[in-house]
């Protein structure tokens, strides 16, 4: 298959401080590729590169089989780019936004002003396609901001961030619009530090801390690097603690962890079910019902804290 | 990339700042209201008090004030520029496969249609105020061209602050730092005559200076009967305004260019 996207040990220093620390990347056509990071891990500055708004300090990258640097101005004919921020020009109105644009792509006048009408009626903007962007909602914002990166019908698309900053109802509803870009075989490169964002979008997950690819795989090989599932087992009183800490060591695989206080015991499994099973007969046989029983599969939060040994979501400073 | 193509995303860029100025009316109100009564604190308030031997002071002041206020207005080259990087618009304009230099040729070409406006009004209030052109069609037209293309080239180096400073307000602080000495420390609004020497030579040399004389000149605003001015800027202001134009563009056209390209979002 071949590799919409491919960079080589690329590296961006900014005086003394490292943003990309030989960065490694292979997104095959026509699949979603995440950067899963903390801001400042290097994503943006990723996409940059990629994008050819930024040269990299070394290294080697090419976008649809272009050099990002010696075949810049062909490259941008044929990406898209929605940025992190909602790159929309606010004085002038959807449909002006998005036939400047393709203008600017040289696709002609009246093409242009076809497709912004498309794109508008596509991404539920018909109705608002001659107010002036700034009295756009944020979610409306972002839409019209990703139509603009559709305009030129581009083979990869980069989305920065696409979601930050939207309430749940809109980040929902950009979701499934990114989703059924998929499914027309766009090849997307998206980043996020929104975990169920990249389990639920992407066909493969890089994970990017301290400007290096740490991880990589799907959502699934991820959680497995970090081990299987876990049974969560709370009792309904501290008596039942060394009963139910004897059942979950005979399912478990490894070590029963034990908070005394909230009456929470848990324990990493092997086959999920069949130890499930087992401990409600186990808990059944020696009197105990459990306030709370779960079988707990790993989450990209559990991923990202083993790998990097801090949250995903936590802000640190570029 | 070719020239035709340079122009044609110019236009597209061009088109879309003017239409920000109509969805601004505000700004367009402001904009037009400053020198109208620039025209008219100048022309009551210093002219009832300066005489400028042999040349009527409103005359004498309108060449300075079009001067001062088309190197003031250019400051808006600067501040749209940084604007639009700050809000990630010169981050798409760059994904985009359009000429590198059309947002800047967009961006100088918006501010001179407006400069036009911004002087046509003005000399519309000079001549209720008094001023009157003492020349031929031609040569006054000679001097509405010759001060929008020092606009022009102004336009330039604000665009290379624009490019190079942090935020909006640090192209209005920096520019002021310029503005103010050039235009003050000039024959805009006084005769330099009587200027200590540092500052004379200063303004002798100061391209407002040379600029300001030569539309003078073209106005016919200036004292038929004085003696020419000791500097060779002044005494061949035209000449002087020309080779200050083309100095500009030389230097800030590439420079602007060169940074545009390494305008990063901030």
């Amino acid at each position: 298959m071949t590799n919409a996207i491919l960079a080589e040990g690329l590296r961006k220093e900014y005086g003394d401080v490292v943003a990309l620390d030989g960065l490694d990347l292979a997104v095959p056509e026509g699949s979603v590729m995440c950067l899963l990071g903390p801001n400042g891990a290097g994503k943006t500055t990723t996409v940059r590169i990629l994008t050819t708004l930024l040269e990299a300090t070394s290294g080697k990258a090419t976008v649809a089989g272009l050099d990002v640097h010696a075949d810049a101005a062909r490259l941008r004919e044929r990406i898209g780019l929605s940025g992190q921020y909602a790159a929309v020009d606010e004085n002038l109105t959807g449909f002006e936004n998005l036939e400047m644009v393709g203008r600017l792509y040289h696709l002609g006048r009246g093409p242009s002003r076809e497709r912004a009408l498309d794109l508008l009626d596509r991404f539920d903007l018909d109705e608002a396609a001659d107010r002036q962007a700034k009295t756009y909602s944020g979610g409306m914002r972002r839409r019209l901001d990703l139509a603009a990166a559709l305009v030129a019908r581009p083979e990869v698309i980069f989305l920065d961030e696409p979601t930050t900053g939207l309430d749940p109802r809109s980040r929902l509803s950009l979701w499934e619009v990114i989703e059924e870009l998929v499914k027309e075989g766009a090849t997307l490169l998206l980043t996020t530090h929104f975990l169920d964002e990249a389990d639920r979008l992407a066909d493969s997950i890089a994970v990017i801390d301290h400007g290096k690819v740490i991880a990589l795989g799907t959502a699934e090989e991820l959680k497995q690097q970090v081990g299987g599932e876990r049974i969560e087992l709370t009792v309904k009183s501290q008596a039942d603690l060394v009963a139910a800490q004897e059942v979950l060591s005979s399912v478990g695989i490894g070590q029963v962890t034990v908070d005394e206080d909230a009456r929470d015991l848990a324990v990493a499994v092997g086959v999920g079910g069949d130890a499930l099973i087992e401990t409600v007969r186990g808990l059944d046989a020696r009197g105990i019902s459990p306030l709370d029983l779960a079988l707990r599969r790993p989450t990209l939060d559990d991923v990202f804290l083993s790998l990097t040994g801090h949250v995903a979501e936590e802000v640190v400073d570029a | 990339m070719s020239v035709m193509t340079a122009l044609s995303d110019g236009a597209v860029v061009t088109k879309r700042n003017l239409l920000k100025i109509t969805r601004l009316p505000d700004l367009l109100v402001f904009s037009t209201i400053q020198p109208i009564m620039f025209v008219l604190l100048f022309a009551y308030v210093f002219g009832s008090a300066i005489v400028v031997p042999g040349v009527d002071y409103t005359d004498f002041l309108m060449a300075g004030i079009f001067v001062q206020t088309v190197v003031f207005g250019a400051t808006i080259t600067g501040a749209g520029l940084a604007d639009d990087i700050k809000k990630g618009i010169i981050d798409r304009f760059r994904s985009l496969p359009m000429a590198q230099s059309a947002v800047l040729i967009g961006r100088t070409t918006s501010d001179l249609l407006n400069n036009l406006l911004v002087v046509t009004i003005m000399a519309l209030t000079g001549l209720l105020v008094g001023w009157r052109i003492h020349t031929s069609f031609v040569e006054a037209l000679g001097g509405f061209a010759l001060l929008l293309m020092f606009a022009y080239a102004v336009s330039w180096m604000m665009a290379s602050v624009g490019l190079s400073v942090s935020s909006v307000e640090v192209v209005q602080n920096a520019s002021f730092i310029v503005i103010f000495p050039l235009t003050f420390i000039s024959n805009a609004f006084v005769p330099i005559t009587n200027f200590p020497p540092v500052l004379k030579a200063f303004a002798e040399w100061n391209p407002v200076s040379a600029v300001t004389q030569a539309v003078r000149e073209l106005f016919g605003n200036v004292n038929p009967l004085a003696p020419p001015p000791d500097a060779w800027p002044l005494q061949n202001a035209i000449l002087a305004s020309m080779i200050w134009i083309v100095i500009f563009l030389v230097v800030f056209v590439p420079l602007a260019v060169s940074r545009y390209k390494k305008a990063a979002a901030r």
